[in-house]
């Protein structure tokens, strides 16, 4: 039987991409980057910079981004941007066909990359309308296809994100962890002189469990002071205690805080009763609130840009902050013995926690910015501050 | 935190009168400001000079002061008022200054009046180079590299630090005279040497130079609990070189990573933190070397300014509002969005389109401004144009220009010319250079060559080389004939009209054929039509829609589609169909609706006053119960503030734009009209198009409004009603023209038809002189004829602006002149009442102007312009329509013009309201204000061309008082004592004497050139003879220099002697002389000076004299 709703839309003369929609609904355009097709759910972010750092942070693993603002692209890639080399997001959606870029950073074109990098994009697409979809109906699994000949099997596209079981229940994070230990030497990045190195000397040792983290996080940790060391995912709880932590990191990534859980909240709760300080960051704050006996629960949208204000509840505080997820840690079920220290001005919905008399804190956004405002660095200083 | 509680009454001072670098943008915050005030209960106490403007509406402030913003004339008001705040940061520069002095004269702390939203500190931190600087490198910024230097020892040490090429001002001159860019050292050595000599204090800045490094702006604001928040970050098309005003910007930034716009973005708010701006809105701009990212802050201003009006228009978050109310201590999370409804103010808005800003200049204005750009703004508007891609943006921006453009118009002086020639063209910074590259791509240029002489990013040039592509295209394609080749170019912006042309270029027919055959009908048409399948702008239309290809509305919602917007804040674009069809926005609402057009960018002739009449027209017919919808494209404006009007579309002012703006809404709903009366010449061009279109015009008919504009039936009329018109007559030819003017007698007025603001309007007093005007000033032809009049020399004129619903006719106000006729009307002073004619000339212009609207049979506004000459009533012209003095004389004689006008317009009866008072018992005096200072070289004289960019309003008891308030408003500080110069022309002398008398009796010295002198001292005043520049030094210029003078009157006849006086009034301007140029406006300033020696100026405010009226 033919799908009604993609026999609506019929292919224009041209299109050499599609998104097709669960519910069957299809939207042409035209493809860039890599040929052929992948399946995720449909989110949108915000943000008017930083593209590639959205495009390669692995909390994006199993999602296709569409990019609110038109012009993507403009200032091409470059190596310093990347945000991890892990699994991110599968696809992006735009409304203007790429351009050639123009800054003197770039060092190559955004197609171009995404072509060697497995991603597929979308040209020529009412990026608004789709938005204003989500925002109504919830963010839709879907296929994203690229093909120069124009030729799709629509039907078959639309079976493949119908069988997708989609994010919740997924632990993405042991897919784009890293697999093995590193010991993690960079600084943060300035103008002039790039990345800085900091020699792994006697300093606060952090080990920072890696779900699918973004680099910027251990560069704020090494910034901050921090002899920073990165493990897997499933990194047991004995592992991590030989390695003699003062502190341990748990990061952000994609995918269902409770099906992460399954495996990484134990080894919280290990680390919590041995009283080592925590910082969770997104994805790790969630799990420290499920550690700590809260809930987590699906958003309908979930909030993805540079331009979240967060409310510091101890004084009033605003911060600027960049934002992507799409699970939050439900704020009415968090337990004795866990203070709201954070909350979304534009939904309420819960940003950080801490242990009340324990070190061990979490932001449900991204401090370590890349993209975004920078607002929030303070909390790897006080992170590390707390284990000298 | 809650609001302040510790004060209730906060005075907020305005800009004063629209000059270049300050226009109606500081109506627009002041505005939002005084709104935010009341909201919270406090009381406001406004000063403001400028009666155009909506913040002096006497029901904003509780109590409106139309004062000279003067620390003398401010501290009158803050002793009368005393209030417990000032709020400093609304009226741009002049209230930012005026406050500052009333800090360091100690005003402020003898009544107890605190600063809210900055302090003096944190102005003078933000104004003073070196202070500013010494912030900067105390938190880390780069400032860039600069010494001052007063010997050429010294700019040789400097140069060590700045390296080349360096700029090099003179310090204390005006229009950065005598300074310039050097590249090499033998160039730095004459340059400074130059400045030097050039420099009053002999000394020169000298600055590393930024040019071609790419300039931004950030938009910040900050709260009193040190929340900061970016609102916009401002791109410069245009590179360092050309101020800020002036250039081409986008928002957002486009060429950043994002790593370098968070350097920017936390510099900025590193900026606000060291310079102290506890609270409000501020920007702060950055130049970036674009090879290595190096980043130098430029400037900072603690206020809100031009750029956040524009990044209030082009975000939606309302800068000024939110400053206002931060400034009493909310903070930013208090505060809603109102877009959303259900935000927060604290956040920072993203958008998903791309704003293009282009400003306009009037250069041709001003005979020998060379019109070029430079870091002195020159620009008097702009316009703002929103796409969904830069393309579409830039193009709407052009054709929103209303320059004559409807897209990359060809540059035909540059249409086949040398590579050498079109890189010269393109390497000066001219008001058309983005017009040149694209020209240049036509001519073989590429991105590389572009880019390596003007500096645009290639990022630009790219999608400008996009659209030459295209356009070329089209030109060997022809117009494609489907929805989605046709949806493809609308999506780049091409106008239809910019399409029919390219269309009709398609069909290569020789000669020209092509695009005069697209004019006319008849087969030859139809065979052109059918090959190029358009061939007018309608033509193209029609096949769009054949097509199905519409634009569709998007929401301006501060947040990408994040949030559900409230406010329906819309631009057009065209998008894919998504789902079925293309997702549009716009929901019409079933209500009765009318549609009022706005006046597009300013410029001379079209400002503020005609943006003050569609506000009043969207707040009276909302009132009447309609909704209200706004179209304007002006970024500066209250008309489009989102709360200005029930609906607000931020688009172009083209017939294309407003007809699909007006196919959506009467989609649903009824629309009872469209306003074109209120929005000056821009909507009027329009009328034709729309009454075709079967779109009904409220108001007098655009027929009437012909008719009147229309010599021969104009002429046909007056003869109906006989009334007396000076000779006139129209020429077609140079031949005609001459025997039009033998015809009359000389003097005579000439000048084209159809325009407004007098352009290119002149006295001519023989036949060589028209010759000349006919060979340089106008195109004189079949298609553009010229009108002649006789000028009636020394005639007194007068405005009259009335009220008609058709039957009904009320005068609101009668203005006399004081320059005489032959001054153009926008550029004279003028008084309310009049002050000096007979109640029976009066009465006869009032039954003149009474029969006239009802010949006209005007539904609405109606000015009228009379010449007075021996007690005769000359009718100059009539304009059925908004005038430039509405918010004059509604703000003299406190009632509601405009209000009553739209009413009137949309159907109701002068009956329906109270008899509208027009007596009052005062005076008030309107005087314009004028951008000479700003074209250095220009001769600084009125004459029938306008000129001003701004006015103010004096008001007082007498006429003397309240022309010298309107003096003082203006800038011209009339002195009390001292020399004053006499240099007038023959036909003057008698009438000035009186005045030279009364300065003599206030203690002046008076000199004199050889005439005037012999004339004077022949009537027995002691005058002494001074040397005219001709007749060796010292001369009457040496002594204005060496400060001796402090008054000049100064007239002039016929060619040479204007010439030979320019130097003088050169000098005044420099020197800051007060100057008249006419012997009617020199008698007023006498007895203005004697009235000041005898008393002093006292404030009042409107609600005062209104309510003992």
């Amino acid at each position: 039987m033919a799908d009604p709703a993609s026999s609506h839309a019929p292919k224009p003369e041209g299109a050499t991409g599609v998104l097709v929609l669960a519910d069957g609904q299809v939207i042409w355009g035209r493809g860039f980057g890599a040929i052929g097709d992948a399946v995720g759910e449909v989110c949108f972010n915000t943000s008017m910079t930083g593209y590639q750092e959205v495009i390669t942070d692995p909390s994006y693993a199993g999602q296709i981004v569409t990019f609110t603002f038109p012009h993507i692209g403009n200032v091409g890639i470059n190596e310093e941007d990347i945000e991890s080399r892990v699994d991110s997001a599968v696809g992006c959606i735009v409304r203007e066909d790429v351009t050639q870029a123009s800054n003197f950073r770039s060092r190559g074109e955004f197609g171009n990359w995404l072509r060697d990098h497995g991603k597929i994009g979308l040209a020529g697409v009412d990026t608004r309308a789709l938005t204003r979809r989500i925002r109504k109906s919830g963010a839709p699994n879907a296929v994203i296809a690229h093909h120069p000949d124009g030729a799709f099997d629509v039907p078959a596209l639309v079976q493949k994100a119908k069988a997708w079981p989609g994010l919740e229940g997924m632990d993405l994070a042991k897919i784009v962890s890293r697999q093995i230990e590193e010991g993690w030497e960079g600084s943060t990045w300035t103008l002039e002189k790039g990345y800085g190195r900091s020699p792994r000397d006697e300093r606060p040792h952090v080990v920072a469990i890696d779900y699918g983290a973004k680099d910027n996080i251990f560069r704020n940790l090494v910034k901050a002071g921090a002899r920073v060391t990165v493990v897997p995912a499933e990194t047991s709880l004995e592992k991590i205690l030989e390695l003699k932590p003062d502190g341990v990191f748990l990061s952000n990534g994609p995918g269902d805080p409770a099906a992460t859980g399954q495996y990484a909240v134990p080894t919280i709760k290990g680390l919590l009763d041995r009283d080592i300080p925590l910082f969770g960051i997104c994805l790790g704050h969630q799990m420290l609130a499920i550690a700590a006996g809260a809930k987590t629960a699906k958003m309908f949208q979930g909030h993805r840009g540079a331009n979240h204000p967060v409310q510091r509840k101890s004084d009033g505080v605003v911060e600027i902050t960049s934002m992507n997820h799409g699970f939050a840690v439900d704020g009415k079920t968090l337990p004795e013995g866990v203070e709201e220290t954070h909350v979304s001005l534009f939904d309420g919905t819960n940003c950080g926690i801490a242990l009340t008399g324990r070190k061990a804190f979490g932001v449900q956004y991204h401090p370590e910015a890349s993209p975004g405002p920078q607002d929030s660095f303070y909390l790897f200083e006080k992170f590390v501050g707390m284990l000298r | 935190m809650p609001k302040r509680t510790d004060i209730s009454s906060i005075l907020v001072i305005g800009a004063g009168p629209i000059i270049i670098g300050q226009a109606c943008e500081f109506d627009y915050s002041g505005t939002q400001a005084i709104k935010a005030l009341k909201e919270e209960g406090y009381r406001v106490i406004l000063v403001n000079s400028n009666p155009a403007t909506i913040m002096t509406d006497p029901d904003m402030a509780d109590a409106t002061y139309i004062e000279p913003i003067t620390p003398e004339v401010v501290a009158k008001v803050i002793e009368k008022e005393r209030p417990d705040a000032l709020l400093p940061t609304m009226g741009g520069q002049t209230a930012l200054n005026c406050a500052l002095d009333l800090f360091e004269n100690g005003t402020l702390e003898k009544f107890g009046v605190t600063m809210i939203g900055a302090n003096a500190d944190a102005i003078d931190k933000a104004e003073n180079r070196q202070r500013f600087r010494e912030a900067m490198d105390s938190i880390g910024l780069e400032s860039a590299r600069s010494g001052v230097a007063h010997t050429m020892d010294e700019a040789y040490k400097v140069l060590e630090t700045t390296g080349l090429p360096a700029i090099i001002r003179p310090s204390f001159t005006l229009g950065g005279t005598g300074g310039g860019v050097a590249y090499n050292r033998s160039e730095f050595e004459q340059i400074v040497r130059d400045g030097l000599d050039a420099s009053p204090r002999t000394e020169v800045l000298i600055e590393e130079s930024l040019l071609g490094w790419k300039e931004y702006e950030m938009e910040v604001v900050r709260d009193r609990n040190d929340n900061c928040i970016i609102i916009c970050a401002i791109e410069n098309v245009d590179p360092m070189g050309v101020h800020t005003g002036d250039s081409i910007t986008v928002a957002p930034a486009l060429t950043l990573t994002d790593k370098e716009y968070q350097i920017m973005r936390t510099a900025s708010l590193e900026v606000l933190r060291e310079i102290g701006v506890e609270t409000g809105g501020s920007n702060v701009q950055f130049a970036v070397d674009p090879k290595t990212g190096r980043l130098i802050v430029i400037e900072m201003n603690p206020r809100v300014s031009r750029s956040s009006a524009l990044a209030s228009k082009a975000t939606g978050f309302p800068i000024a509002r939110v400053a206002a109310k931060l400034a009493v201590g909310y903070t930013l999370d208090e505060i809603t969005n109102e877009i959303t409804g259900a935000t927060p103010a604290s956040f920072e808005p993203t958008i998903d389109y791309v704003v293009t800003k282009i400003p306009r200049f009037a250069f041709e204005k001003f005979k020998g401004a060379k019109a070029e750009l430079s870091t002195a703004m020159k620009s008097v508007g702009e316009v703002m144009a929103i796409g969904r891609n830069f393309k579409e943006s830039v193009q709407k921006a052009l054709r929103g220009l209303e320059t004559g453009l409807d897209g990359f118009n060809r540059v035909e002086e540059l249409e086949g010319a040398s590579r050498e020639e079109i890189a010269a063209a393109l390497a000066r910074a001219t008001p058309d250079r983005l017009l040149k590259a694209a020209q240049a791509f036509r001519e073989g240029f590429t991105v590389e060559d572009i880019h390596a002489i003007t500096h645009y990013d290639r990022w630009f040039l790219r999608h400008i080389e996009d659209i030459v592509l295209e356009e070329q295209n089209i030109i060997s394609e022809g117009l494609p004939n489907d929805a989605a080749g046709l949806r493809r170019l609308k999506a780049m912006g091409f106008s239809d009209a910019r399409l029919a042309k390219l269309a009709v270029r398609s069909v290569h027919v020789a000669g020209g054929l092509g695009e005069t055959q697209a004019l006319r009908s008849g087969l030859l048409h139809d065979t052109l039509r059918a090959m190029a399948g358009a061939t007018s702008e309608s033509e193209v239309r029609a096949l769009r829609w054949k097509h199905g290809v519409f634009p569709v509305f998007k929401r301006i919602d501060s947040c990408a589609a994040e949030f559900e917007a409230i406010t329906p804040y819309m631009y057009s674009t065209y998008e894919t169909p998504l789902f079925g069809e293309a997702e549009d926005e716009a929901m019409p609402s079933d209500r009765k609706k009318v549609v009022i057009l706005g006046g597009g960018p300013n410029r001379i002739g079209q400002g503020i006053e005609f943006d003050y009449c569609c506000v009043h027209a969207c707040f009276a017919l909302a009132d009447a119960g309609y909704e209200t919808i706004m179209i304007n494209c002006n970024p500066e404006t209250v008309s489009t503030d989102y709360d200005t009007s029930d609906r607000l579309y931020f688009e172009p002012l083209t017939g294309e734009d407003v007809l699909e703006i007006l196919r959506v809404e009467q989609e649903k709903g009824e629309l009872a009209g469209v306003i074109v009366q209120f929005g000056g010449q821009t909507p009027l061009k329009l009328a034709a198009a729309l009454e075709y279109a079967g779109i009904p015009i409220l108001g007098t008919s655009p027929d009437a409004i012909d008719l009147a504009e229309d010599r021969e039936r104009f002429a046909a009329l007056v003869e109906k009603l006989k009334l007396k018109q000076p000779a006139n007559g129209i020429a077609r030819s140079r031949d005609e023209a001459v025997a039009v003017a033998n015809r009359i007698g000389y003097p005579v007025l000439i000048r084209p038809s159809y325009v407004l603001g007098g352009r290119a309007m002149e006295i001519v007093d023989s036949q060589s002189q028209l010759d000349d005007y006919i060979a340089s000033a106008v195109t004189v032809s079949g298609d553009s004829p010229v009108l002649i009049d006789q000028y009636l020399r020394d005639a007194i004129e007068c405005d009259v602006d009335a009220l008609c619903d058709g039957d009904e006719v009320v005068v609101a106000g009668v203005m006399q002149h004081i320059e005489e006729a032959g001054i153009h009307s926008g550029d004279s002073a003028c008084t309310l009442p009049t002050h000096s004619l007979s109640e029976a000339v009066v009465d006869e212009m009032i039954r003149q102007a009474g029969a006239l609207a009802r010949g006209l049979k005007v539904r609405g506004l109606m000015n009228v312009q009379f010449a007075v000459k021996d007690e005769e009533v000359y009718l100059i012209e009539v304009n059925p329509r908004a005038s430039r003095t509405v918010p004059f004389v509604a703000k003299a004689i406190g009632q509601p013009v405009a209000k009553i006008a739209s009413r009137i317009m949309a159907g109701e009866k002068l009956a329906d309201f109270p008899p509208l008072v027009r007596d009052i018992s005062y005076m008030a005096v309107k005087e314009a204000v004028f951008p000479f200072s700003k074209f250095p070289g220009v001769d600084p004289v009125l004459s029938p061309e306008m000129k001003s960019t701004g006015e103010v309003m004096g008001i007082d008891k007498n006429f003397p008082l309240a022309f010298a308030k309107a003096q003082l408003g203006a800038g011209m500080h009339l002195p009390e004592e001292g020399t004053a110069f006499v240099s007038v022309k023959n036909s003057d002398k008698e009438y000035i004497l009186p005045a030279v008398k009364e300065l003599v009796e206030q203690g002046f010295r008076i000199v004199a050139t050889g005439g005037t002198q012999k004339y004077l001292a022949d009537a027995g005043l002691p005058v002494e003879r001074v040397n005219k520049v001709a007749e060796g030094r010292p001369h009457i210029v040496d002594k204005m220099i060496d400060g001796e003078i402090a008054l000049i009157f100064n007239t002039t006849e016929g060619w040479q002697s204007l010439k030979d006086s320019h130097s003088i009034r050169a000098t005044a301007l420099t020197e800051k002389i007060p100057y008249f140029t006419t012997a009617a406006a020199s008698r007023a300033a006498s007895e203005a000076i004697a009235a000041m020696r005898g008393s002093q100026l006292e404030v009042r405010s409107l609600q005062d004299y209104y309510s003992t009226n």
